[in-house]
């Protein structure tokens, strides 16, 4: 299979979008390396989704395979998006938490395994409310405490996006991969509309939404690293590159002092996707990290 | 939601699995495994309920040609009968051309 790609010609048969959760794992591991764990025929179900009248899926939506990347050790957890929207709920995000977990403890161990998380999905899956919450929160703080270890690399490819306590969680990655496709906010634009009205956004006008909150505008804005094509081959490129690289000398959610002085630069007012861009592009050396979050 | 469950007579044993489809809008997932028994066992679990005598009929179309002993788990979100055969189709291709099945 050739893997010379010219982007004035898209193959569709190369998309990264339309690949399900997980051939996307596949796609970014090494050819013939996947290997899933706790896959649909461990048949780990949410427990809370019958209990509502709701058909569950056998892996719960989320996938997670271990494999290499450029002959390195990985481990990746891709959502399906097509399944409750990609949600977490208490399975699927326990199945991405421990994962996380057990790569800490290889690298606190001196195994370096590089994580790789497929972001695609709505939040927390409100049938399972304050158990998918508490689970987002355990993968925040493994990917805190990964990160100090090798890169944790998220990817953004579209086209449901990463929202909600899960866009806090691609926030404090290492690396963000995005397409123009993928978007990440913390409330999705319906739930703004219905919010706080159709004069602050209309979710239907879809050239605003992504020009708020569309890989393209976070890229130019600093707030992701990478913006590739919708295409499996730059995809796969871009996270090995992340890894390359290393980890950042400072990370994004490290630079309190940075993004309250941006923010504080904001008139609400008046902001728009461009004036956004000029005030959070990264044109300011970054800040000491003097204030971790954690 | 609904849970169903067929059985048909089989010819020969099956030793691999696959899977294939996902649970989401107008689509079903499929698993396929090997029954314990010379019998086909199926289990249907529908987010629509009252079509048990349409699913009845693709299956009686699809063992008038397939003959695996194979448990089948579908957990369905409102597919069409058109789609549920498709994936079954789906499903014995994976299940036949790398024995585990593209997924599995």
């Amino acid at each position: 299979m050739s893997t010379v790609t010219n982007p004035a010609t898209p193959h569709l048969a190369d998309s990264f979008i339309e690949l399900p959760a997980r051939e996307r794992a596949r796609a970014l591991l090494d050819a013939g390396t996947f290997r899933e764990l706790l896959g649909p025929f461990d048949r780990i179900e949410s427990p809370w989704l019958p209990l509502q009248g709701i058909v569950c899926q056998a892996d719960d939506g989320a996938v997670i395979a271990r494999g290499t990347i450029d002959g390195e050790p990985a481990v990746v957890a891709a959502l399906e998006s097509a399944f409750q929207g990609g949600s977490i709920g208490e399975v699927s995000g326990s199945k991405i938490a421990a994962a996380l977990e057990l790569t800490l403890r290889d690298c606190e161990r001196g195994q370096i395994v590089r994580p790789v998380i497929l972001f695609e999905t709505g939040g927390v899956r409100l049938q399972e409310a304050n158990l998918g919450l508490a689970v987002i929160a355990e993968m925040q703080a493994a990917i805190v405490a990964l990160r100090r270890h090798v890169p944790v690399v998220g990817v953004i490819a579209g086209m449901v996006g990463c929202f909600g306590g899960m866009s806090l969680a691609a926030a404090l990655t290492s690396h963000l991969v995005v397409t123009r496709q993928g978007r990440l906010g913390m409330n999705g634009p319906e739930v703004i509309e219905q919010e706080a009205g159709i004069d602050e956004l209309d979710s239907s006008d879809r050239r605003r939404v992504w020009q708020l909150i569309g890989g393209a505008q976070r890229a130019a804005a600093g707030l992701a690293d990478s913006l590739v094509e919708d295409d499996a081959h730059a995809v796969r490129a871009a996270v090995a590159q992340a890894f390359a690289q290393g980890v950042p000398a400072t990370h994004r959610t490290a630079q309190v002092d940075t993004y309250l002085a941006r923010l504080a630069a904001v008139d609400p007012q008046t902001v728009t996707p461009e004036s956004m861009r000029a005030v959070f592009r990264d044109t300011h050396a970054p800040h000491s990290p003097s204030k971790e979050q954690s | 939601m609904e849970h169903l469950t067929f059985e048909y007579p089989a010819q020969r044993a099956v030793n691999a699995r696959a899977h294939v489809g996902v649970v989401g809008s107008g689509d079903l997932e499929v698993l396929l495994s090997p029954a314990p028994a010379m019998m086909a066992t199926v289990d249907v679990r529908t987010s629509v309920d009252g079509y048990g005598h349409i699913w009845k009929s693709v299956f009686d179309r699809f063992f008038q040609r397939y003959d695996g002993a194979t448990h089948i788990e579908i957990n369905d979100f409102g597919a069409t009968p058109g789609v549920v055969a498709l994936r079954l189709a789906e499903a014995i291709e994976a299940l036949e051309s790398n024995g585990t099945g593209s997924d599995a």
